[in-house]
């Protein structure tokens, strides 16, 4: 349903243009969870955003369904489709739960908004009248953007580190509730993330580093992986017993 | 009789359709075009300056008080109201103006506007302004509010000016005694070349005296806006004064908050922020499906609302 085809990205920066992405390659089918992960700063927010028309690519073509969508704005995009949930979301002086929920979708009435909040670990009575200011907490305003694209009949939904500011405790609502939106409304997923329990979600895992797809795997394949490097690093904290064993380990 | 332009500026002013229930005072350029009293709350012409005194019986409760002025020529109006609140009262005052001026020729109203809250009572204040008309003369709407508010009285002001005002200059003073509350929300939108100038002095004069002023403003195109904000705490008090302006186009913003304290258990703030649009809300916004258009008149029609 999405194809990316030598994409590239050019980004201006402080110190100059730096090419985030390069030459990337990689196909997303109908109806499947995807999780992108790797190193910091490897590309995959980019990546997502070049996706949402956020960023606009250098070089290369994006196409969803066949279709050409490289050139197409945020909201054409987002019109043809495409969510996008942001990793630190934007807060609104004078706009509401409820009316943001409303621009979202045209799932306008309480009850539905009230199952969307629900969804992501918020009482609908104690949020749909206030407005997305300053005091929300950073995981509260996380939530109600998630809702924001659960509200949304789309072809992709992406999402940049969900889990981030959501408590272990709303985490398994949150697991289930992609799972149901890509069970119910066909909604092709990509989620970008770190945490285990994200990875466990995907049908098929995306390794992005350096700017680049440098592999399409299986999750099973990735959470061996961590495991064993969790593994390794135990043992070495164990036989070293010293400030530098840890320190690679957290590298 | 109304023409189709005065209920117009009536809805825009003050939601209304219709004469409204209860006591009001319609002034349409420059004179009285229909008053209603009831026996609670008294509406009397002053008799040495153009104005009148609206007298609110002690204990009067659930009413309210519509006062909006017309202006459809290019005429320079001036009119003194003064609002005695009686106590333990709690009401409602719904004033502003609107100006309709298809000449050349200036239209101004200067509203002067005094009160006096009685012990007690409770007083939420609405004034809108707002102008149009096809005519080049300016609009321009000058209020100058004076408030005394006694021991224990509650002031809620929303101060509006939706759009069309040439030029403004807005005074704002309120005296506030023991126990008193004063909460003030400011919304203001200039575009243009229009310009603004708004001036707000609250004294916390009585023992455990709060204040809350908001002000969100937006400035469009070449417009200028000029704030002046200043508490002043003479008693044990807490005052809190909270303005946030968006600057957009070649517009210009000046706020100038004061905080001043002459007691050591006066408790003031204030916080002041000038800026763009961000860009993150207007990227959520496009990203839910609306041109960048649609994003930015949303995201002012919200911080204005």
């Amino acid at each position: 349903m999405l194809e990316v085809k030598n994409l590239g990205l050019t980004l201006k920066g402080d110190e100059g243009e730096i090419q985030v992405l390069k030459d990337m390659n990689f196909k997303l089918e109908d109806k499947k969870i995807y999780v992108m992960t790797g190193p910091n700063g490897g590309g995959k927010s980019a990546l997502s955003k070049a996706i949402m028309g956020i960023y606009q690519s250098t070089s290369g073509q994006i196409l969803l369904n066949g279709e050409d969508i490289t050139n197409k704005t945020i909201y054409e995009r987002a019109r043809m489709g495409i969510g996008y949930a942001f990793q630190q979301p934007a807060r609104f002086k004078g706009i509401k739960v409820r009316e943001l929920l409303e621009i979202a979708s045209d799932k306008n009435k309480v009850p539905e908004m009230c199952d969307l909040l629900y969804d992501v670990g918020l009482c609908a009575q104690d949020y749909l009248e206030r407005e997305i200011n300053t005091s929300f907490s950073g995981g509260e305003v996380k939530r109600i953007e998630i809702a924001t694209i659960l509200a949304r009949d789309l072809k992709l939904a992406i999402f940049d580190e969900p889990e981030a500011g959501i408590d272990l405790w709303s985490m398994q609502r949150l697991t289930e509730t992609f799972v149901k939106m890509n069970e119910k409304y066909n909604t092709t997923i990509l989620i970008i993330s770190h945490q285990e329990r994200i990875l466990n979600l995907a049908d098929e895992v995306i390794m992005v580093a350096d700017g680049t797809v440098s592999e399409i795997t299986t999750r099973e394949k990735v959470l061996g992986e961590i495991r064993q490097i969790d593994s390794d690093c135990r043992c070495r904290q164990s036989c070293n017993k010293g400030g530098k064993a840890i320190a690679d380990c957290d590298r | 009789m109304l023409t189709a332009i005065d209920k117009k500026l009536l809805f825009e002013i003050a939601d209304l359709n219709e004469i409204p229930q209860g006591a009001f005072n319609l002034r349409k350029n420059g004179e009285g075009s229909g008053r209603h009293t009831t026996s609670n709350i008294d509406i009397i012409t002053k008799k040495d300056k153009p104005g009148i005194d609206v007298i609110i019986k002690a204990g009067t409760k659930g009413e309210s008080v519509y006062i909006p002025v017309i202006v459809s020529e290019g005429i320079e109006d001036i009119v003194y109201n003064t609002f005695e609140i009686g106590e333990n009262s709690d009401v409602l005052i719904v004033a502003g103006c609107g100006i309709h001026n298809s000449s050349d020729k200036k239209a101004q109203h200067d509203g002067i506007h005094e009160f006096f809250v009685r012990k007690g009572a409770k007083m939420k204040y609405i004034e809108k302004h707002y102008g149009e008309g096809e005519g080049s003369g300016e609009r321009v709407l000058n209020p100058k509010t004076i408030i005394e508010v006694e021991e224990n009285g509650v002031v809620e002001l929303e101060m509006a000016q939706i759009r069309g005002i040439d030029n403004t200059i807005r005074d704002t003073e309120v005296n506030l005694h023991k126990n008193a509350q004063l909460i003030v929300v400011e919304r203001l939108l200039t575009y243009l070349d229009q310009t603004a100038e708004s001036n707000t002095t609250v004294n916390l004069l009585g023992e455990d005296a709060s204040a809350q002023i908001i002000s969100r403003t937006v400035a469009q195109n070449e417009s200028k806006q000029v704030f002046h904000f200043r508490l002043l705490g003479h008693a044990k008090c807490r005052g809190h004064i909270q303005c946030d302006s968006i600057i957009m186009d070649k517009a210009q913003v000046s706020s100038i908050p004061e905080i001043s304290a002459f007691n050591s258990d006066a408790q003031l703030i204030h916080e002041a922020a000038i800026g763009k649009i961000e860009s993150e809300q207007l990227t959520k916004l496009m990203s839910l499906g609306m041109t960048e258009t649609e994003a930015e008149e949303t995201i002012l029609k919200g911080f204005l609302k």
